[in-house]
């Protein structure tokens, strides 16, 4: 029953002989990192067009706004992956499912779908940060805006945008950091990133403890860069006179 | 062209409705034990002794810093045996379900005391002053004045980060436990018709999901015009 | 040992504690375990066809699982507990390990190869099974063997030998193949079925079970030289002989006896649950071989 700890598996060579295990988890952690970070620019500016809509005076364009948001917050992530991984192509037409599937090397189509899938399921969130940082705003800064012969889209981009986006930083940081964490998700598809790394590290080695210790260990130093620069991002854009302010 | 066949779906309903009680189950277990600790988090926080608000951050933080995912997994692997260790269980004893619980409900408590903390913040410090100047100790002025105002205001929010964690459940399916998702997945990959079975369990969390934010928000609309008043 | 970390030493020294019962010279520790709390805890798989997975009546049933049931007799008979309670817990390939070391199942048959470094961990029974790694591909697919897979995507499951073995032969021969390690059978077979990839590489049994699952099976074929065989066992813990000896002489007698064949035509060659598929897999060389003598030899 006792466990036969073995911290110097990390050093071994895996068994195709190429490299270490190590090596797999960091190459797993770039994963990570890279997806992550394409899916966060992606689903902020996806996030934020859908937010700035879902204010603007115009019923079929706020409605449409507010579909986009309820579908993609009452669905687990797991599902919208599969979906995008498995269904999406199967359905698309004029052959671009086909396209999708035999013209792009398989590890690009995973990168590709949980890179959309990350990015759709944050921008749902972060369009609801943007459209209460726009509620925040006094109501009287888009009549003013207007009122200075801004035309409205004019107005969102020099007067009202600019405000909300340095109110929601906090709330976006958290958002931020929840992307890393959810793409521990995407190793159901057979992306191989940090959590899938670790699992095949324990699968090769029957060595599960440490696999673990090691992979969260990885999250937490992600985490605790991630907040660090947030720290910056926050106190360079505070808003003086605003909670939280100076 | 994907050929759909749906037909491994009536038959299997017994079996999804039993996953679908486990989800429930958990997530109701989850969200009461996650916000009665994340209230006495969230109090340790904002308290005036040190080593106590220093401990509940970094639990908070290191709970927020880790995939949920890699959360169940330690637990699926430790918990059983501390829980055997203290308890004394016969090793037969099924502490599963109890693992997925104990791990939900510790890592849901961080959020929930995030969500509490800045409740209690919005209520005015004046009150905690003028409570104590009618003679109140800080715990009464706390449980009589401050709390109840606290989770008023928050009860929306408490609302929607419990439709997140039922959404969340479906990422027990690493403890092998038959949670919706996971019995949905289990029945695709049994009859060959994963695609079918996802999209009907995606279908499913959306229409409850839905409803059950539709439902916050109306609750929501009736508190702001209550307050209003 | 030299970094371990504080709470890994709270886990040993748990395990330790559980673990501490006092050994009894002549009998097994869990055998020991099972008489005194009348109950055999069984890991079994969810849907591992057709060796162990959950019939539409959600019990479980399959090829390992009779074995295993044939094991749980002759504990009985051994205990001379005819009303010993069994209990069974599904387990998963990541966790199956962890939990038969901290004891939540006694025994584990499902589709688990015997190999060196499971060895480390835990302990195996008498061969149950045995396989070859081959390829599932369309019937129309032109492909007949490994060579043919030369630049093709190639699908298999990840933590399989025959991910290991594949991506191996793509470094030695350098054959260009793209190689998609899925997470489970299931959705290997998913990315063959879409067209994702033009084979999947995985233990013949397996395949026969993936294709028996096909919206049209006979669209189908297993075909390919075996690149590696490999023994199923039931996993056991470690440094328990006497229960090991045990279950070893259960499944010889099943083996030797016949009996193990007649299970292996029922869930091999003829309509199984849940909706009736024939899986037509005859018996191989090597499984008339293991059945006329028992062994417990892995094959790496």
């Amino acid at each position: 029953m006792g466990y036969q700890w073995n911290w110097s598996i990390f050093g071994s060579t895996v068994p195709t002989g190429e490299t270490t295990y190590l090596a797999w988890l960091l190459s797993g952690l770039q994963v990570t990192v890279e997806l992550s970070l394409a899916a966060w620019l992606l689903a902020l500016a996806l996030g934020s067009l859908v937010g700035v809509l879902r204010t603007v005076p115009n019923k079929a364009l706020s409605g449409l706004a507010a579909a986009y948001v309820e579908i993609f917050r009452n669905t687990p992530l797991l599902v919208q992956l599969f979906s995008w991984y498995f269904v999406l192509p199967e359905i698309l037409p004029f052959g671009l499912g086909d396209a999708f599937k035999q013209q792009l090397a398989p590890l690009t189509q995973q990168f590709l779908a949980a890179m959309l899938c990350l990015a759709f399921f944050t921008s749902a969130r972060v369009a609801e940060q943007v459209r209460a940082g726009i509620g925040a705003l006094p109501r009287g800064q888009k009549a003013a805006g207007l009122a200075l012969g801004f035309t409205l889209p004019q107005t969102y981009r020099h007067v009202l945008l600019p405000m909300a986006f340095r109110l929601i930083v906090p709330p976006l940081t958290s958002e931020f950091l929840n992307i890393f964490k959810n793409s521990a998700v995407c190793s159901t598809i057979g992306l191989l990133e940090l959590a899938a790394q670790g699992r095949q590290l324990v699968d090769y080695t029957a060595q599960p403890y440490e696999s673990f210790i090691a992979v969260t260990l990885f999250y937490l130093l992600i985490n605790v860069i991630v907040m660090a620069l947030m720290r910056i991002v926050e106190a360079r854009t505070r808003v003086p006179g605003y909670l939280g302010g100076k | 062209m994907y050929e759909f066949d749906w037909s491994s779906i009536p038959g299997a309903l017994p079996f999804l409705w039993e996953g679908m009680k486990v989800s429930l189950e958990i997530t109701a277990c989850a969200v009461l034990f996650g916000i009665a600790w994340g209230t006495l988090l969230a109090m340790a926080r904002l308290s005036s002794i040190k080593p106590l608000a220093w401990l509940a951050a970094s639990y908070v933080n290191l709970f927020r810093a880790i995939p949920l995912v890699m959360v169940l997994l330690w637990f699926f692997l430790i918990v059983p045996q501390v829980l055997r260790g203290v308890f004394k269980l016969d090793a037969g004893t099924d502490v599963r379900l109890a693992s997925a619980l104990v791990g939900f409900a510790l890592f849901e408590a961080a959020y929930y005391s995030e969500i509490i903390r800045a409740g209690i913040q919005s209520v005015p410090k004046g009150q905690i002053s003028a409570a104590s100047a009618l003679g109140m100790s800080y715990a009464q002025a706390m449980r009589l004045v401050v709390l109840p105002q606290a989770f008023r205001n928050m009860v929306p929010l408490l609302l929607t980060q419990a439709i997140v964690l039922f959404q969340d459940t479906s990422l027990v399916y690493v403890s092998a436990l038959a949670d919706f998702f996971g019995a949905a997945y289990k029945v695709g990959d049994r009859d060959g018709r994963l695609v079918e079975l996802l999209l009907f369990a995606g279908a499913v969390y959306f229409v409850i999901c839905f409803a059950a934010s539709q439902a916050v928000r109306r609750y929501q609309k009736k508190l702001n015009a209550h307050v209003a008043h | 040992m030299s970094c371990t970390p504080k709470f890994a030493l709270v886990a040993l020294a748990l395990t330790a504690g559980l673990t501490a019962l006092p050994a009894a010279a002549q009998e097994s520790p869990t055998l020991k375990k099972i008489k005194e709390s009348g109950t055999i805890s069984l890991g079994h798989r969810e849907s591992s066809i057709p060796f162990s997975y959950y019939d539409d009546k959600q019990q479980v049933v399959g090829y390992s699982q009779e074995l295993m049931l044939k094991v749980v007799d002759a504990v009985k008979a051994n205990l001379k507990l005819p009303a010993l309670q069994v209990k069974l817990t599904p387990v998963t390939s990541q966790n199956r390990i962890p939990l038969i070391q901290n004891g939540t199942i006694d025994i584990e048959c499902g589709s688990t190869t015997h190999n060196a470094e499971r060895a480390r961990q835990v302990a195996f029974s008498d061969t149950l099974f045995i396989i070859g790694t081959r390829l599932l591909t369309k019937k129309d697919s032109g492909i007949k063997d490994f060579p043919e897979l030369a630049g093709k995507n190639v699908v298999t499951t990840a933590g399989t030998t025959s991910e290991r073995l594949i991506r191996k032969m793509n470094e030695d021969k350098k054959l260009g193949m793209n190689i998609i390690s899925a997470k489970d059978h299931g959705e290997a077979f998913l990315t063959l079925e879409t067209g994702r990839a033009v084979a999947f590489m995985m233990d013949d049994a397996l395949l026969y079970g993936e294709m028996a699952k096909a919206k049209r099976p006979a669209d189908w074929v297993v075909t390919g030289t075996p690149q590696s065989f490999e023994a199923y066992g039931c996993m056991l813990r470690k440094d328990d002989p006497g229960f090991k000896k045990l279950v070893d002489a259960a499944l010889a007698k099943a083996m030797t006896s016949g009996e193990a064949e007649a299970i292996y035509k029922k869930w091999f060659t003829q309509p199984i649950p849940p909706k009736g598929l024939n899986l037509n897999f005859p018996l191989s060389d090597a499984m008339i071989k293991l059945y006329k003598a028992p062994n417990d030899k892995p094959f790496d």
